[in-house]
Parts: C-alpha cells; sequence; structure tokens
C-alpha cells in the first residue's frame, strides 16, 4: 500500500514538474520573442516548415473530411426531408469543430514531432550546449521561431482545411448527391456566421500554441541519446494530441 | 587566471565534485586528467557556465562566474571557445555557416568579411575547401578541425577541449594534439582540456591536474606528474587495471 502510494505521489510529482518547466519555458519564450535581435529568418523558415510543407496533409484531409461530412449528413437529413440542409452542416462542422481538430492533430503528427525530434538530437549532440557557450540563448533561437510559427500557421492552415472541406462537400452533394447548387450554396451563405469561423480561428491559434509549445519542451529536455529522441518525439504527440482534443472541448464550453 | 574554489556538485545521492581546486594559468595549456566518469566533464561545464555548483565558487578576472546575472555572462562567453566531444557542428548549416555563426550572432560583420575569417580560421586548422560542405560530408577528425575552428572564430582568450582525441586513431591524436599545441602556440591562448588520453597530455600539458572522486589529488608539470609517486596517478598513467583505483 504505502509503496503504491509513493508511486502515486511521484507521478503526480512529476507531473507538477513538467508542467512547471513547460510554463517557465512558455513565460522565458514570450519575454525572448520581445528582445531584439528579432529573427525573422529563423521565424520565416519555421512558417514555411509549418505551414507550407504541412498544405498537403492539411488538403487532403480537409477535402475528404467535407466529402465524408456531406455524404453522411445527406443520409441522415434526407429523412426529414432537409437535404438543403447539407452545406450548412458541413460548413459549420468545418468551421467550428473538424477543420481546427482535424488539421491540429495532423501538423501535430507531421510537425510537431519533427519538432522534438530535431531538437531532441540537437540536445543529445551537444548542440543546445554549444548554442549556450557561444552566447546565444537556446530558448530564443531554437524555441520562441517554432512556437510563433505554430502560433501563426495553424489558423491559416485551419482556413484552408475550413475552405476545401466546404468544397469537397459542395462536389459531394451538388455534383454526386444531386442537390441544388444555388440552395447548397443560398443555405450556407445564411447558416455559417462569422462567429462560427472566428471560434474556429481561436482554436487553432490555441493548437499552434499547444503542439509547438510541448513539442519543443520534450525536445529541448530530451536525455537519453537516440532512445530518449524516439520518446520525446511519441510524448509529445501523445500529450499535444490529447491536449487539443481536452482543450477543444474547454474552448467549445466556453464560446458556445 | 581562473579559480575554482572548493566545487562540489552532486546528481541526486552521487557526489560527483567533492570540493575541487585548482588554478588555471593564463596563456597556457592546463589538462585536467581522470578515469571516464570522474567528473571531468561535469566540471568544464561549470566552467562555462552549463552546470551551476551546489557549493564554492569558480572565479575569472576578479569576477564571480558562478554568481553572475545570464546578460552579464554571455559577456563572459564571448571571451570563451569551447571544443565539444563530439565537435557539436550544426547539422543544418554548411562548414562556413557553422564556423562563421558565432560572428553572426555577435559582430556587424558582413557576409563578404565573415566568409574571409571563416576561410582564415579554416585554414588555420589545416582545411580548405570545405567552406561549403555539411557535417555529414565531414570525417571525425575534419569534424574536431572544424569544431575548433569555430571555438577560435571570436579569438577567444581562452578555449575548453572536451576529450578532443575521443574516437580518434592514435595518428589522428597525434595530428589533433600537433594542431592544439600549433594553434596555441600562435594565438597564445588558454587552454583547457579534459582528457584521458595520456599521450596528448603529457605532449601538449603545461600544466597536469588529476580528478579522483571528486577531487584534484595531483598536480603539477608532465615531468612533475611523471615523477610523482601518488599510486593512483601511476596506475593511471601507467594505464594498468590492476591498483587503488578499482575496475567496475
Amino acid at each position: 500500500m504505502k509503496a503504491y502510494l509513493e508511486s502515486i505521489g511521484r507521478s503526480a510529482e512529476a507531473f507538477v514538474a513538467t508542467v512547471g518547466s513547460m510554463a517557465l519555458m512558455f513565460f522565458q519564450a514570450v519575454m525572448y520573442a520581445f528582445v531584439p535581435p528579432i529573427k525573422f529568418r529563423n521565424i520565416f523558415k519555421q512558417m514555411e516548415f509549418v505551414g507550407v510543407q504541412s498544405l498537403f496533409v492539411v488538403i487532403l484531409t480537409g477535402t475528404f473530411t467535407g466529402m465524408v461530412l456531406a455524404l453522411q449528413s445527406y443520409n441522415a437529413l434526407k429523412r426529414f426531408g432537409a437535404e438543403s440542409l447539407v452545406g450548412p452542416s458541413v460548413a459549420l462542422s468545418m468551421a467550428r469543430e473538424l477543420g481546427p481538430v482535424l488539421s491540429g492533430l495532423m501538423v501535430t503528427g507531421r510537425a510537431g514531432s519533427a519538432m522534438a525530434t530535431e531538437l531532441g538530437t540537437m540536445r543529445v549532440t551537444e548542440q543546445i550546449d554549444a548554442l549556450f557557450t557561444m552566447a546565444v540563448n537556446p530558448v530564443k533561437h531554437l524555441v520562441v521561431p517554432r512556437i510563433i510559427a505554430g502560433v501563426c500557421m495553424f489558423p491559416v492552415l485551419t482556413v484552408i482545411a475550413d475552405f476545401v472541406g466546404v468544397i469537397g462537400g459542395y462536389m459531394v452533394g451538388v455534383k454526386l448527391l444531386g442537390i441544388n447548387a444555388g440552395v447548397y450554396i443560398g443555405r450556407t451563405v445564411d447558416f455559417v456566421q462569422v462567429s462560427d469561423i472566428t471560434t474556429g480561428l481561436t482554436k487553432s491559434l490555441v493548437f499552434g500554441l499547444i503542439t509547438s509549445l510541448v513539442a519543443c519542451y520534450y525536445g529541448y529536455y530530451t536525455m537519453g541519446g537516440a532512445e530518449g529522441v524516439g520518446k520525446s518525439a511519441t510524448s509529445s504527440v501523445v500529450l499535444a494530441s490529447v491536449l487539443i482534443l481536452v482543450s477543444d472541448y474547454l474552448l467549445s464550453s466556453l464560446m458556445s | 587566471m581562473i579559480k575554482i574554489i572548493d566545487l562540489k556538485k552532486s546528481f541526486g545521492a552521487k557526489k560527483v565534485l567533492d570540493g575541487v581546486n585548482l588554478e588555471i594559468e593564463k596563456g597556457k595549456i592546463t589538462v585536467i586528467i581522470g578515469r571516464s566518469g570522474e567528473g571531468k566533464s561535469v566540471l568544464i561545464k561549470h566552467i562555462i557556465g552549463l552546470l551551476r555548483p551546489d557549493s564554492g565558487k569558480i572565479i575569472f578576472e576578479d569576477m564571480e562566474l558562478t554568481a553572475m546575472k545570464e546578460r552579464d555572462f554571455n559577456e563572459v562567453l564571448k571571451r570563451f571557445g569551447m571544443l565539444f566531444q563530439s565537435a557539436a557542428l550544426f547539422d543544418s548549416m554548411t562548414v562556413a555557416g557553422n564556423v562563421g555563426f558565432p560572428l553572426k550572432e555577435h559582430t556587424d560583420l558582413n557576409d563578404e568579411d565573415i566568409l574571409k575569417t571563416v576561410k582564415e580560421k579554416l585554414r588555420r586548422v589545416g582545411l580548405v575547401d570545405v567552406e561549403d560542405m555539411t557535417p555529414a560530408e565531414l570525417s571525425g577528425g575534419m569534424k574536431k578541425r572544424v569544431g575548433l575552428a569555430r571555438a577560435i572564430v571570436m579569438d577567444p582568450e581562452i578555449v575548453l577541449f572536451d576529450e578532443p582525441t575521443t574516437g580518434q586513431d592514435p595518428i589522428m591524436s597525434d595530428s589533433v594534439a600537433d594542431l592544439i599545441l600549433e594553434t596555441q602556440r600562435a594565438l597564445k591562448t588558454t587552454y583547457i582540456i579534459i582528457s584521458h588520453d595520456i599521450a596528448l597530455t603529457l605532449k601538449v600539458a603545461d600544466k597536469v591536474a588529476m580528478l579522483h572522486e571528486g577531487r584534484i589529488i595531483e598536480e603539477g608539470t608532465p615531468e612533475e606528474m611523471r615523477r610523482n609517486p601518488n599510486p593512483i596517478l601511476r596506475q593511471f598513467l601507467e594505464g594498468r587495471a590492476s591498483g587503488p583505483i578499482k575496475v567496475y
């Protein structure tokens, strides 16, 4: 019993230490983000990595999600003779929920794991120590550009996912299932409000912060060689994905 | 130039440094020897600020490094260079990008002047026409040389070497020793080397200090160390498995 309680205590202690270190890293990153010189080149490089290089996977995910949403909602709404609501159903689902969440999860898998792996490798090969010894702050040089890139590019990717999702839904609803194009577009425009889109964008901004911060944290504090790098990448993707889903519910509750 | 006073550091229950006292002389090569796992890397990481001690001080020109704030310490760091055991070159950059990195970060030199300085430093460590290569294309010995070029590119007053010959064959190790001697004699820089390579130590050191069980147990010139009867030192210098140092 004592050993069991001790193990719970140790886990709780480790959890609090992780949350504390992560919060500390976040505050350091915010502070260094405003300390000149601002490293625009590093920031743009990371934005290209997180944003441009994730385009394909986000477009693919968004398009097929919109298509399947149209198909499923058509089957359900047809029973009530409400096929005209397929357009708004797809657009609202994409804008408020699936656009930010799915693109967030996909980019976490692609860019988040790569961030953790890159920083982890830099840690175990002493490259982060080398930065420090050259009087270059590693948090400013490595973490700040990645967090800025995450926070800036996740909303952009979400807008793209929303857009291609709606197009995918339109193709299935109008071209495949025969819903009138005017009705489809008209109903969509009637139902979807700006607040639906801003809700999704707010979520994606938070998801961008979660993914980049968690990936940087695990990568930065990697220990134990190649095995440690692998663990960091896995842990960062798992934790960031869980946090995205939990924060999605919390943000939905707050903003509804 | 650098005084290490009663430096102590533990990791959990394991005491790694247990009151290290050592003086590093300006313009000389000091080699700190000791078995693997005796805390040599921990000691050098304290000197360059990568680790903070549990107690004790490191004094550099009347400044207490162990008590300095980050901004002040960064200014001091610009006077240091370090060659890591693995060279720690940035994979994402070319050789020129690596060597020129400190200049880009801390000086107003334009790209042309940076490249000129980079080429000069690379020449000093015996490398030509490697500027556009990536670290992955370099051999182990070349990586060390590029690492040294990066360590001396800002003309530091002190350069620290973490096991410079680890993983090198005997010929390459001797070449690294020659390189250390040549660059130190030319630049009159203070070199601090941690190593368990006896051949390197006896060839390049002006002063040798032996770290054992968290303390400096002996120090002196290579000749003094050779004549020193301390059985622990003798066993280490002669590379014997039998003796007062237990082999685990």
